[in-house]
């Protein structure tokens, strides 16, 4: 008999297209839905109506906005070539100004669009994000999506627009590209002292490797204990049965304690919102009140010496002068 | 055959393909750098190993020659640069030089064959400062090349063009389209120079050429005098994976990873690599840059400037140029304090004709 599983399966959810009226004063949703089989091996395979709204129709316009100035300038540093655009995208950036902009409001061709199409997203962003807020509030949620996404815009903000006003520099904020923002990481760990002495970075890399465990555990306890009806989740949070009864001593057993089926959802959600929260401050603090984070660590007393393997040597620039 | 399996085999054949095109078989060798229990190792792949082994081996210095017992200035015509050096020596030198240099092309390479002593090919001026290069490196930077010194081998591997060499790439990028657009970051394209990476595609002049500040990293915990911008990491990044490239080690041959600038947690290696860079811009500037007005067009860069130098052109993926061996030793003519005459004139093409 076949078993229906989202991943790895034949059966494919078909039903009268799953849908609840809007509040009054909404728009009307777009589409009348349909379903689609590659979906359908994924998730449900229910495609839209979509509900897009005025807050959704401005968020995407800034939103395309922002991604043109950053495609068209990128496919200007390969002079339109459209063949090394393809090869080439993943090096290829839209940059913030130089260093000597400071907070200054650049030409277009020196920094000006970096600074616009950040602009633009920014406005994109926080309106997908009231979109969200407000797309919860109708349908009668709580707003926990909504401030999930708000601690992921806190770090976009401090990276972007916080930390390089406080310092007084846009050449602070990271490059709008899939190689060159990652090699500012690695740029902005090595100016400043190697952030994994920072302990709001530790704090952050904790939380994400934590909700990673805990998205795993929650979902083996979950799909372990589906036979006896713990797909059923909210049902159960509620009126407690026999799936996570045994899902409880299944932990009880293995390390003797088991999160509430309610609180692991806390567990989990605080975790994630804690990834970027803590990120954020880490970052906000680098170069603001911290200025080489491994000296910080040798001055707080965590940062450990270890004894030389080579002959002890010194700074050669001290003897023989020149740049250094 | 099931449907889970299908999809399984089909998963399985882009996970290997995707596996065996983008990473190295085992073994991996190791080799401890620090204290133990920081994982500071450098990593060596022995099939590589082997090959870069086998492309960087020192040839046979030729058999000694019996002093002819005067100059060569005073048997031979035209010797600008080696005059000094013993007749017989010089000889042993001269096919040394061949065989390092243009093993194909031989003496005629340099010389006119009509007569030894014209000065008809450029080769022959530019190889008489790169004499002078030697014999100037292997004095006044043993700080860098130590006792081992160079020889042109050292750069050359018979080769008449030496590989790795560098020119300043033409300005603007001919692939920027100008007007309204963001321009010429001098990064964000594939980086060569920065193994591969959206780093700086040329951290070359402004510090192997140009004699830019390379420290970016703070020297106090608090916010103070430092103010390296993250941009500038991005040109001292490039320029570090240039000589960990070049070198064919992790960046903890010279570092503590955990500090990168702080020199008492550094391998003496870093020191070495300090005078390296010294050197090289000595050289770029001194030496390599001037040739630009002896060499022909089709020698010169895009933007008309003379070949240059990197780690990689005597390095060529070795932490020490062929492995450490010294061919100098059998050449102490081209050594430390040899007999060169650093301060010659070169002359020019065309200069000496049956004078």
């Amino acid at each position: 008999m076949a078993t229906y599983q989202n991943i790895f399966t034949r059966v494919q959810l078909r039903g009268p297209i799953h849908s609840v009226p809007l509040p009054r004063g909404n728009d009307p949703r777009l589409g009348r839905g349909g379903f689609n089989y590659l979906l359908g091996l994924i998730g449900e395979a229910q495609i839209g109506p979509i509900y897009l709204g005025t807050l959704g129709v401005a968020s995407l316009l800034f939103g395309f906005i922002a991604i043109e100035i950053i495609g068209l300038n990128m496919a200007a540093s390969v002079n339109w070539s459209p063949i090394q655009f393809v090869r080439q995208l993943p090096w290829l950036a839209l940059e913030p100004p130089a260093y000597s902009t400071g907070l200054h409001i650049p030409p277009l061709a020196h920094g000006g669009w970096w600074l616009f199409a950040g602009l633009t997203l920014t406005i994109s962003i926080l309106l997908w994000w009231v979109r969200m807020y407000r797309r919860a509030v109708q349908l009668g949620l709580g707003t926990h999506t909504p401030w999930a996404f708000a601690a992921a815009i806190w770090l976009y903000l401090v990276l972007g627009l916080i930390r390089p006003v406080l310092l007084g520099h846009w050449s602070e904020a990271v490059p709008f590209g899939i190689f060159p923002h990652l090699d500012w990481t690695a740029s902005f760990s090595l100016r400043y002292g190697n952030l994994f002495y920072n302990p709001f970075h530790m704090l952050s890399i904790t939380f994400l490797y934590g909700s990673a465990v805990l998205f795993a555990m929650h979902g083996a306890t979950v799909l372990a204990t589906t036979r006896f009806g713990a797909e059923r989740e909210v049902e159960q949070i509620v009126d407690r049965g026999t799936a996570f009864e045994r899902g409880a001593l299944m932990w009880r057993w293995c390390m003797g304690f088991n999160a509430s089926a309610e609180s692991i959802h806390r567990w989990a959600w605080w975790f994630a919102v804690l990834v970027p929260l803590c990120g954020g401050i880490g970052i906000l603090l680098t170069g603001t009140v911290v200025d080489n984070w491994f000296l910080w660590g040798v001055k707080h007393g965590f940062a450990p010496s270890y004894p030389l393997l080579t002959p002890h040597v010194t700074d050669p620039a001290l003897t023989y002068g020149g740049p250094k | 055959m099931s449907f889970t399996l299908k999809i399984v085999g089909a998963l399985a054949v882009v996970g290997g393909v995707f596996v065996a095109s983008h990473f190295t078989l085992p073994p991996v060798v190791t080799i401890q750098r620090a204290y133990r229990g920081t994982g500071s190792e450098i990593v060596y792949l022995p099939k590589t190993l082997a090959k870069s082994r086998a492309e960087n081996v020192s040839p046979a210095p030729e058999p000694k020659q019996d002093p002819a017992g005067q100059p060569s200035s005073a048997v031979y015509q035209n010797v600008k640069v080696a005059g000094k050096v013993d007749a017989n020596e010089f000889l042993r030198l001269m096919a040394s030089i061949a065989n390092w240099v243009a093993p194909v092309q031989q003496c005629n390479y340099c010389h006119n064959a009509e007569n030894l002593a014209y000065d008809s090919i450029y080769t022959k001026i530019v190889a008489r400062r790169m004499l002078q290069m030697t014999e100037y490196i292997n004095t006044n930077w043993k700080q860098h090349v130590g006792a081992t010194g160079v020889t042109c081998y050292t750069c050359h591997h018979g080769q008449p063009v030496p590989s790795n060499i560098w020119f300043h790439a033409p300005l603007p990028a001919p692939n920027f389209a100008g007007g309204m657009a963001e321009v010429n970051q001098g990064k964000n394209l594939v980086s060569s120079v920065a193994v591969g990476s959206s780093l700086p595609y040329d951290p070359l002049t402004p510090f192997l050429e140009q004699a830019n500040n390379i420290r970016v990293q703070s020297t106090q915990a608090l916010p103070g005098a430092d103010d390296a911008s993250v941009k500038d990491a991005d040109w001292t990044y490039a320029l570090m994976m240039q000589m960990s490239n070049a070198l064919g080690v992790n960046c903890n041959y010279c570092h503590n990873t955990r500090a990168f600038r702080d020199w008492d947690q550094s391998p003496p290696q870093r020191v070495t690599a300090w005078y390296g860079i010294r050197m090289v811009r000595d050289l770029n500037n001194n030496y390599l840059d001037p040739l630009a007005k002896i060499l022909p067009a089709n020698r010169l860069g895009p933007t008309g400037d003379g070949p240059k130098l990197q780690c990689a052109v005597c390095h060529k993926g070795v932490y020490k140029p062929l492995y450490g061996v010294s061919l100098v030793k059998d050449y102490p003519e081209i050594g430390a304090d040899g007999q060169i005459n650093l301060t010659a004139d070169i002359g020019a093409v065309g200069d000496y004709k049956d004078k």
